[in-house]
């Protein structure tokens, strides 16, 4: 048999097998798109992505510009998918997360953590001498608003609720700290450059309208207001300052094996902080819309409240909130 | 077949790799059209029906004074559905969007595989990034500069995208021809699609094509002139086994 005669019986043999191509592309459409339990259909994929990948590797040689050879690509790489993506369970990849990778996650980021609390209680420094010192330059960091109610001694915040109801402004606060917050982790991307110009700004501002406040006498009622809130707040400002730092360094000193590569580990490793920051967020934007603004609360009740959410804050980041298992030690 | 555009080549345990064709920026910018389309029609499709439940009367108008049920019931699900649209839909469909689907490409991750729940949250939130300073301008710089078309939501991720070849088929009767042993296996391709696309074309493309077919792979003489239909037929029977 010659070349010629032998490559043609061997196409004729392969298209012979078409109809169990589109079986196999079939079973996999299906599988992707349901949950099926069916122990031999998923046996029956396994001999199917063999089948696909043999009869395609023949019709690369043999037919390479052909419409079979287009059909067959699609569906190995279908089946390939397929059968390798793993278990879809929302609930269980959470619960996960919050007890065993969350934690690791944290003592991972905690020298960036510890940076970025720096970073932003510096900035909160500068902002207050710099405005203690110049009063004028207030008007860089807070709105007019915000300015000649101090003037009038009296804190903007001050009977907010008659405007806004507390869920109005539960939802509104909540959504532009999350916001803030995401943008402090993607602003990493310019290698940490933004997230250090987030953290700076916030930090400048808070000091800023602290040491205004202050030389106006109203230090107490604004530290009344945040304290409810704040201590979380505050601190889910640095973690997630934290992991855009990591991001950042990830892209300056790249630790794996290309740039790309250690900023795609180091943005998916820390992003698993912000989806507490996220939750916590949501905490504190409601004790921000309905304890904070309340006159009804008194100052220990304020302060009682902020310490134990921050505390709340810490066993979620450590683990134990959601019932972290012991490490056992190795033998 | 077109010219081969840029693809992921992914290894596999059977030893033959996996290949997918990496999509570009216009497919990108169809799916993201498509999908912007919908997400502000389901908007403002609820914030329009919230409004008239609220005012009871054919009026869309906020009321004066701020007030909880308006934002929650009509202003804050439809911010809800507009902004978390990309995250929930592609937390729903495994990396597929109905923009996505109409574009013909899916998400993957670098192992060929459907990517993580993490990986498609972590995408979406460089959204963030990729959509300053307006129309993601920085998102499509990217994608057009980077070798494997990938915004940094990709990168941060992960992920590509990649054509589904959804609609790739095996032309029906490729093999009675090329078993009966008239046609090569890429001449019976050609005839079984043009028989496929007969009535969509023009019918001069019809009778030129059919000529140049019947030239190439030598069947039986006889000109059948501009008569569409008898140059249908010969085909067929050029594709069917003796």
């Amino acid at each position: 048999m010659n070349g010629s005669a032998r490559q043609r019986a061997l196409t004729v043999s392969l298209l012979q097998r078409a109809d169990l191509w589109r079986q196999a592309d079939r079973r996999a459409r299906r599988l992707a798109r349901g949950r099926g339990d069916d122990a031999a259909d998923a046996t029956r994929l396994a001999d199917d992505y063999r089948l696909l990948a043999h009869d395609l590797a023949r019709v690369r040689v043999l037919m390479p510009d052909s419409r079979t050879r287009e059909f067959l690509e699609a569906a190995y790489a279908r089946a390939h998918a397929t059968l390798h993506h793993g278990a879809w369970r929302i609930g269980s990849a959470v619960l996960t997360l919050l007890r065993e990778e969350l934690p690791a996650v944290v003592r991972w980021l905690s020298p960036y953590i510890l940076w970025s609390t720096a970073i932003f209680a510096l900035a909160v420094i500068g902002g207050y001498a710099l405005v203690w010192r110049y009063p004028e330059l207030i008007a860089l960091f807070a709105s007019p608003d915000l300015i000649a109610s101090v003037e009038r001694g009296q804190l903007w915040t001050e009977g907010l609720l008659n405007i806004v109801p507390s869920s109005v402004l539960s939802v509104q606060i909540l959504a532009n700290n999350i916001v803030v917050s995401l943008f402090a982790y993607c602003a990493g991307f310019l290698f940490g450059l933004g997230t250090l110009y987030i953290l700076g700004l916030n930090g400048l501002m808070l000091g800023a309208v602290f040491a205004f406040v202050s030389l106006h006498g109203l230090r107490a009622q604004l530290l009344a207001f945040i304290v409810a809130h704040g201590c979380v707040e505050l601190s889910v400002m640095c973690l997630s300052g934290a992991a855009g730092a990591a991001v950042g360094e990830a892209l300056i000193r790249p630790a794996q094996a290309g740039r790309i590569e250690s900023f795609r580990v180091a943005a998916l490793r820390s992003g698993k902080l912000l989806f507490a920051c996220a939750l916590l967020l949501v905490g504190s934007g409601m004790l921000e819309g309905y304890v904070s603004p309340n006159p009804r609360f008194a100052l220990w009740a304020r302060v009682a409240i902020g310490v134990s959410y921050w505390l709340v804050m810490i066993a979620l980041l450590s683990g134990w909130l959601f019932g972290r298992r012991a490490r056992r030690a190795l033998p | 077949m077109s010219e081969a555009a840029p693809g992921l080549t992914v290894d596999s345990v059977t030893g033959i790799d996996v290949s997918l064709p990496v999509a570009g920026p216009g497919a990108r910018a169809y799916a993201f059209l498509v999908d912007w389309h919908i997400r502000v029609i389901l908007a403002l499709g609820w914030f329009v029906c919230g409004a008239l439940f609220y005012n009871g009367r054919f009026n869309v108008t906020p009321p004066l004074i701020s007030d909880a049920r308006w934002f929650g019931a009509v202003v804050a699900p439809a911010l809800t559905i507009y902004f978390l649209y990309h995250h929930a839909v592609e937390l729903a469909m495994r990396g597929s969007t109905p923009g996505k689907r109409m574009a013909g490409v899916r998400i993957v991750a670098r192992d060929g595989g459907a990517p993580s729940a993490g990986a498609l949250l972590t995408r979406n939130v460089f959204r963030l990034v990729d959509s300053l300073p307006l129309c993601y301008g920085v998102g499509l710089i990217t994608v057009v500069l980077t070798r494997d078309n990938l915004r940094i939501g990709d990168m941060a991720a992960g992920t590509l995208l990649v054509f589904e070849q959804a609609e790739a088929r095996l032309p029906t009767p490729a093999g009675d021809a090329h078993r009966a042993g008239r046609l090569d296996a890429a001449g019976a391709e050609i005839v079984a699609e043009l028989l496929e696309r007969w009535s969509a074309l023009q019918p001069e493309a019809r009778v030129r094509l059919a000529r140049q077919v019947l030239a190439r792979y030598g069947s039986e003489s006889g000109e059948s002139g501009d008569d569409e239909a008898a140059w249908r037929t010969r085909l067929e029977r050029l594709a069917r086994p003796r």
